[in-house]
């Protein structure tokens, strides 16, 4: 990460870097869907042996996982260009996402505290990015 | 659906077990060589995938019977577990920033767990 950072960028790739982080966190949200949607197939209280098999044998959690590889190889690509201070809260936009696609799909419930819960993590995030810069 | 107690310390095992994967993949990463026997003889960084797979295993075990809306948030915790560990294998510095990042963190984790019903 710190090397990383060390590296000369043009604006232009920094905003590319911001864009392709943006394009990684609704992936991810994605991924979560269909690893939601992956865990709703097994059994109601699986045992661990069972739950490590259906990460393989459940086509839906086996894709939220793939996903999930392919969207940490565009993250990093993305963080050899950005400055960690940018990209860390524009990372937690995955809480954002994650959290409107369970109301739509999902049909959870939404309320102030989670709400506030949500929004307090992703500026513990964002501190914690620009605590990492100092 | 509401998200049981259960669900939530399964999401937080797996949360400390995945902070482990990111230490063993940084630790395989400083030892990184570019050709394939050396990459295999990293065990550091297949522990650490593995480490990764077990922590998924706990995660999906808490989100088969819990909302994703609170668990997946959640996850955070492990940006604690992460801090600490920066700290105590790589001697990362824990500056008062970090520390008010973790504190912001724990707070939504504790109010997330009070929006289940």
């Amino acid at each position: 990460m710190i090397q990383a950072t060390a590296i000369q960028s043009t604006a232009e790739q920094k905003r590319r870097s911001i864009l392709l982080v943006v394009a990684s966190t609704f992936i991810s949200a994605v991924a979560q869907v269909l690893i939601k949607t992956g865990a709703n197939r097994i059994a109601p209280h699986p045992g661990f042996v069972t739950t490590l098999f259906s990460l393989v044998l459940i086509p839906s959690l086996f894709a939220g996982y793939a996903l999930y590889g392919v969207m940490t190889v565009i993250l990093v690509i993305a963080l050899r260009h950005g400055e960690l201070s940018v990209l860390y809260p524009v990372i937690a936009l995955s809480y954002i996402w994650v959290a409107i696609l369970s109301v739509l799909i999902f049909h959870e419930s939404m309320n102030g505290f989670k709400i506030a819960g949500i929004a307090l993590i992703i500026a513990g995030v964002a501190v914690l990015g620009r605590g990492s810069e100092a | 659906m509401n998200t049981p107690v259960s669900s939530m310390a399964w999401v937080l095992l797996g949360s400390f077990i995945g902070s482990f994967g990111a230490v063993l993949l940084k630790a395989g990463a400083r030892r990184l060589e570019r050709n394939l026997p050396a990459l295999l003889k990293n065990w550091r960084l297949a522990a650490g995938v593995g480490a990764y797979v077990l922590s998924s295993v706990f995660f999906v075990l808490g989100l088969r019977n819990g909302e994703l809306s609170i668990l997946y948030p959640m996850v955070s915790l492990s940006y604690i577990w992460t801090v600490f560990w920066s700290k105590t294998f790589f001697g990362e510095k824990l500056t008062s920033t970090k520390f008010y990042a973790l504190g912001l963190i724990l707070l939504g984790v504790a109010l997330l767990g009070m929006g289940t019903r």
